[in-house]
């Protein structure tokens, strides 16, 4: 492909059905920013319905119309929206807009390659992705409802018209969205990985690949080898529900009718699930931390402590994530010697886990950090990852486990180490490559406003959840007035959904900041970060291919701030090694 | 109303692009890069992650402090294991969060950005990363070690003298079952769920009442087909038209078929019937046309009736398949005559204190998941798998109100697994009492098969389930 090959595009080819990497990219990212909007819109309702039970609030007749009846949340609906909130957050704005902006953006610009290494698959895996989405936010106008049993949408709940109004319609779209999703996904993750094993630039040895690019490699490939075990449960529940099969059923007698069924099993559905469940929230995780080692590295002008041990760890935990998925069935009766030895396989992650935590510390250790938004929302990341993860010890114990599982505890712990982790490298990586994807600068002053609500207010959600779960209050419970033994932890309720409320209006300042800056904010120089990797070499202005002229050689790796060789405090990987240096 | 809000939205969104222009062009004007942050932002951010985390840690310390007896002490044998290893585990999370989040933010405040400073260039030291690969690995071998005696102590065999216990689960409640004197539980079968018999227990009377119950229900169905006033309809111009050929043709036509198509006189029993049957069968049509039996359905109504008729029927043949269960074999017999005198509870149930109990846990519908908060006890209930758990009872129900200083106090179990509309309710009053109330009490409690379960029973219409699972409290 020539390098400058600047022939006219028309509109539809350049903004529609672009096969550019970097456009692709932006297509991603403001889908997943509107299915954002969306999801936190539905938390807020229902997190009013939980910080005061039955409690009439317009907003929510307004919004919701015959779903709050005179403006109470109704308990079919408020299943509904808490599935829908789990499934857009978990695969929609974290995976497809996570791994989707950023895989996007930044393999083919930080490997030195001129594009994905096949554009129409890429193109192909934004539209499915699309579809989805659309699907998706359909199923919450159908009759009945959208898919009410969770984000797990386990069997035979969700295999059950009869069993809630949401095992309709809704699940049935719920489902379809679910296969183009993975479709989508497999398309991305296969490019991804091709590229970065292909395409790199001469010298990009893979121990010179900056982590982000590790991170997205990983996380590619656990996505290809999870997601279509998703993809095969999806489609026995498929069955299941529409050709009379039993996979999933056996003994059911629902609305006074006992059903044809006999020899199925549940627990295969979860089996499955968390095979992919898992690995999933690392596909979450990884990019953030990616992300997250590149602006720390960068922006505390010290090379990122430990590579060879972070992408150890990478791997580890990757590896790691693929034999752990039983600590999600702990008290589904399975076999306790069985239960022990996911025990022991879930602890482990903790030690790879560790590493990261201390290495990202000593990173910051004597730096000389620019306390940028990016640079905010990654040591935020730091701060949520350690604290989400600790509790995760807590679940990993089965013993523990038993009196724990589903309550608020889990929700506050995961929503703590993925939810909060995940979204905050996303931003973190919003405000860092904002100048590369769309040549202008966000505004720092508002970023620091948004940084500062929004670790206040996210911590403020969440934490007090532990307290509210381990006095046994169940998730997914409409309300608990009816538990006198829980009366006296829901005083925290209220306050939970102030900051939460707080915390999603203070979301409007990044939502402004973001379309303001796409137009008016000020236009960017080339490197603003004055960071070493090759995505700043590229012009301001996009071109097909990225670089003008010839491909850039690297020689070096992508750390090199504030080497005592040279004067200034950062060396691009394009400059030479001088006589005598060795590489790091 | 909506037009002010649009209003507003609208004023909204123009003011802000005034301000935008504005902005920009200030921005323009001061020539400050949006990447320069300046040294009093510095000042300001870092100052900011030591006041966060000063008032993130007072936060955390007041949780802790009025929230961190998040249960009343265990009321159960193995729960005060579980307890120990949750106070370690607590206190040894607790030290590393404050531990690492302050260096985390101290770091982070102190080494802010300085122009005359250059960074330690530190890339690597294999030292300090072996010392946070090994402390942790000792710290979680210690903790898995300790974590899974407490899970194979709680998870073993109960002992031969534990006593048993079904907990039996559908959307929304919970049935108990108690074995009776055999100590022998009945065999149960979902096919034969009756109101009666909501357990599906497998008796002799059990299978006939299903069989009662099914017959009834395909007859007022097969009669609901029968007499849809469209079916009859075209049933009887049918037999009209056939009259009419018939006397066109005279007998022979009649004649003809009946030796060609004999393979198919079954199929369409009305072919070639004589003029009096037609007659007959015109004049029963116009009788059942009267009858207040007739109703009009709509061909997807007319269809799902039908579905509803094979599926019943199928249901019938798996009871009857039941029924031709080989009775020579001595063992199997005990256990279907075991469910006779079998207990079945609703509402609440009673626990000796200091006896063994093994649960076994089955669900009618969809996967539940019995909760016991105060016994940290749970097991998920799953439709054709059964589960169990076992757990010994320390503290009686009485002796925990005074220990809560609450005289209303109650153990419950309550549904932890999503299971519908009234999940948030679903619940069972557990009581610990004295071995000899504990008797007394299960004394009183009926045997299956009484009158007395039937009011229990949720009718066994196929309700929507948003009726059936009403919670009994008032939610407005
Ligand atoms: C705007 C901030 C958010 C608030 C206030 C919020 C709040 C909640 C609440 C109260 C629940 C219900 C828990 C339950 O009853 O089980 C929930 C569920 C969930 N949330 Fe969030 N959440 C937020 C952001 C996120 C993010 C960023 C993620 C991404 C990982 C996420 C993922 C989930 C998932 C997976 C569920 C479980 C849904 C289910 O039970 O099926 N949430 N959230
Ligand atoms: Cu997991
Ligand atoms: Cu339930």
């Amino acid at each position: 492909m020539a390098a400058n090959a600047h022939h006219e595009e028309s509109f539809v080819s350049k903004y529609i059905f672009s096969h550019d990497h970097k456009m692709i990219s932006k297509q991603f990212l403001i889908t997943a920013v509107f299915m954002g909007i969306v999801a936190v819109m539905l938390s807020v309702f229902f997190r009013l319905q939980l910080g005061w039970p039955g409690q009439s609030f317009s907003i929510l007749e307004t919004f919701l119309g015959k779903w709050a009846p005179d403006g109470v949340l109704d308990r079919n609906a408020y299943l509904a929206l808490v599935t829908i909130h789990g499934t857009i957050m978990v695969f929609f704005v974290l995976t497809g807009g996570l791994s989707g902006t950023f895989s996007n953006l930044l393999i083919p610009l930080q490997i030195g390659a001129r594009d994905m290494a096949s554009g129409f698959l890429n193109m192909l895996s934004y539209w499915m992705f699309l579809a989805s989405s659309v699907i998706m936010i359909s199923s919450l106008f159908v009759e009945g409802g959208a898919a009410s049993g969770g984000w797990t949408v386990y069997p035979p709940l969700s295999a059950l018209p009869q069993a809630m109004p949401g095992s309709g319609m809704g699940m049935t779209l719920w489902l379809i969205s679910m296969v183009l999703f993975v479709a989508s996904s497999l398309l991305g993750g296969l490019n991804y990985i091709v590229t970065i094993i292909n395409l790199r630039t001469k010298g990009m040895k893979m121990t010179r690949l900056p982590l982000t690019i590790w991170a997205f490699l990983v996380t590619a490939i656990l996505g290809v080898l999870s997601f279509p075990v998703l993809v095969s449960a999806v489609v026995l529940l498929i069955m299941d529900r529409s050709m009379g099969t039993a996979f999933y059923l056996s003994d059911i007698h629902i609305a006074g009718e006992a059903l044809d069924v006999t020899g199925g099993s549940p627990i295969l559905y979860q089996h499955l699930f968390w095979f992919l469940g898992h690995p999933e929230v690392y596909i979450v995780l990884l990019p953030a931390l990616g992300i997250s080692s590149e602006i720390i590295s960068t922006n505390s002008r010290k090379p990122i402590f430990g590579y060879r041990a972070m992408i150890g760890s990478i791997l580890a935990i990757g590896f790691l994530s693929f034999i752990v998925w039983g600590h999600h069935m702990f008290v589904t009766g399975m076999n306790p010697f069985l239960g022990s030895v996911f025990v022991f396989t879930t602890l482990l992650i903790a030690i790879p886990s560790a590493v990261k935590a201390f290495n990202y510390i000593t990173t910051l250790w004597k730096g000389n950090i620019r306390l940028t938004p990016a640079m905010l929302f990654s040591i935020g990341l730091v701060s949520t990852f350690v604290t989400g993860g600790l509790t995760g010890i807590i679940l990993a114990d089965s013993a523990l486990d038993v009196n724990v599982h589903d309550t608020y505890f889990v929700v506050a712990h995961f929503h703590i180490v993925m939810g909060l982790s995940a979204i905050f490298g996303m931003l973190a990586g919003v405000y860092h490559w904002f100048p590369k994807m769309f040549g202008r600068m966000l505004n720092t002053k508002l970023g620091f406003a948004h940084f500062w609500l929004t670790l206040v207010c996210g911590f403020g959600t969440f934490f007090p959840m532990h307290f509210v779960g381990m006095a046994g209050a169940p998730r997914r419970y409409y309300e608990y007035s009816q538990f006198e033994f829980l009366d006296w932890v829901m005083d925290l309720q209220p306050i939970i959904s102030v900051f939460a409320i707080v915390g999603a209006i203070s979301q409007l300042i990044f939502l402004f900041n973001f379309f303001f800056s796409i137009f008016r904010g000020q236009e960017a120089s080339q490197n603003p970060w004055q960071a070493n990797t090759l995505e700043w070499t590229t012009p301001v202005e996009h071109v097909h291919g990225n670089w003008p002229g010839a491909l850039p050689e690297v020689h070096r790796w992508a750390y090199d701030y504030s080497n005592p060789n040279y004067e200034e405090d950062f060396v691009p990987q394009t400059v030479p090694l001088k006589a005598g240096e060795e590489d790091h | 109303m909506k037009l002010l809000i649009l209003l507003v939205v609208v004023v909204g969104i123009v003011a802000l692009a005034q301000l935008a222009r504005v902005y920009e062009l200030s921005a323009k004007l001061r020539k400050r890069r949006e990447e320069d942050i300046s040294h009093a932002d510095h000042r300001l951010n870092a100052s900011l992650f030591i006041v966060f985390m000063l008032v993130f840690y007072a936060s955390v310390a007041y949780l802790y402090v009025a929230y961190g007896d998040y249960l009343p002490v265990s009321a159960s044998e193995h729960g005060v294991g579980v307890d120990s290893l949750m106070n370690i585990n607590i206190i040894i999370i607790t030290v590393v969060f404050f531990l690492v989040n302050t260096l985390l933010f101290v770091f982070a405040a102190k080494y802010y950005y300085k122009k005359d400073r250059k960074a330690k260039f530190f890339p690597h030291d294999n030292k300090l990363e072996m010392i946070w690969t090994v402390i942790p690995s000792i710290v979680l071998a210690g903790l898995i070690i300790f974590g899974l005696r407490t899970w194979n102590d709680m998870t073993g065999e109960a002992s031969d003298e534990a006593m048993v216990i079904e907990i039996y689960s559908k959307q929304f409640d919970w049935t108990a079952r108690y074995p009776g004197s055999n100590a022998e539980f009945g065999l149960s079968n979902y096919n034969l769920i009756t109101s009666n018999n909501p357990l599906g227990i497998v008796t002799n009377e059990g299978i006939a009442e299903s069989l009662a119950e099914l017959d009834a229900s395909i007859e007022k169905l097969d009669n609901e087909v029968r007499y849809e006033r469209g079916v009859l309809l075209s049933q009887k111009a049918k037999y009209e038209k056939e009259l009419k050929n018939l006397k066109n043709h005279g007998g022979h036509g009649h004649a003809e078929h009946a030796e060609g198509d004999e393979a198919h006189a079954d199929e369409h029993t009305h072919h070639g019937m004589s003029e009096e049957q037609l007659l007959a069968e015109i004049a029963k049509i116009d009788e059942m046309l009267t009858s207040d039996l007739v109703s009009v359905l709509s061909e997807t109504a007319l269809e799902a009736k039908k579905d509803k008729l094979y599926r019943l029927k199928r249901h019938k043949q798996r009871v009857l398949d039941i029924e031709d269960f080989d009775f020579s074999d001595a063992q199997s017999l005990s256990a279907w005559e075991a469910g006779k005198d079998d207990k079945i509870v609703k509402g609440e149930f009673h626990l000796p204190i200091g006896k063994e109990v093994e649960f076994v846990f089955r669900s009618r519908d969809v996967i539940h998941s019995a909760y016991m908060p105060h016994f940290r006890a749970q097991m998920n209930c799953v439709p054709g798998v059964p589960t169990r758990f076992k757990m010994t009872p320390t503290i009686t129900t009485d002796s925990m109100r005074t220990i809560m200083d609450n005289p209303e106090f109650d153990y419950v179990l309550l549904c932890n697994k999503v299971c519908g509309s009234a999940h948030f309710n679903m619940q069972m009053k557990v009581i610990v009492e004295s071995q000899e109330d504990y008797d007394n009490w299960l004394n009183e409690q009926k045997t299956f098969f009484v009158e007395e379960v039937k009011e229990e029973a949720a009718p066994e219409v196929p309700a929507a389930p948003v009726v059936e699972g009403e919670p009994t409290a008032s939610i407005n």
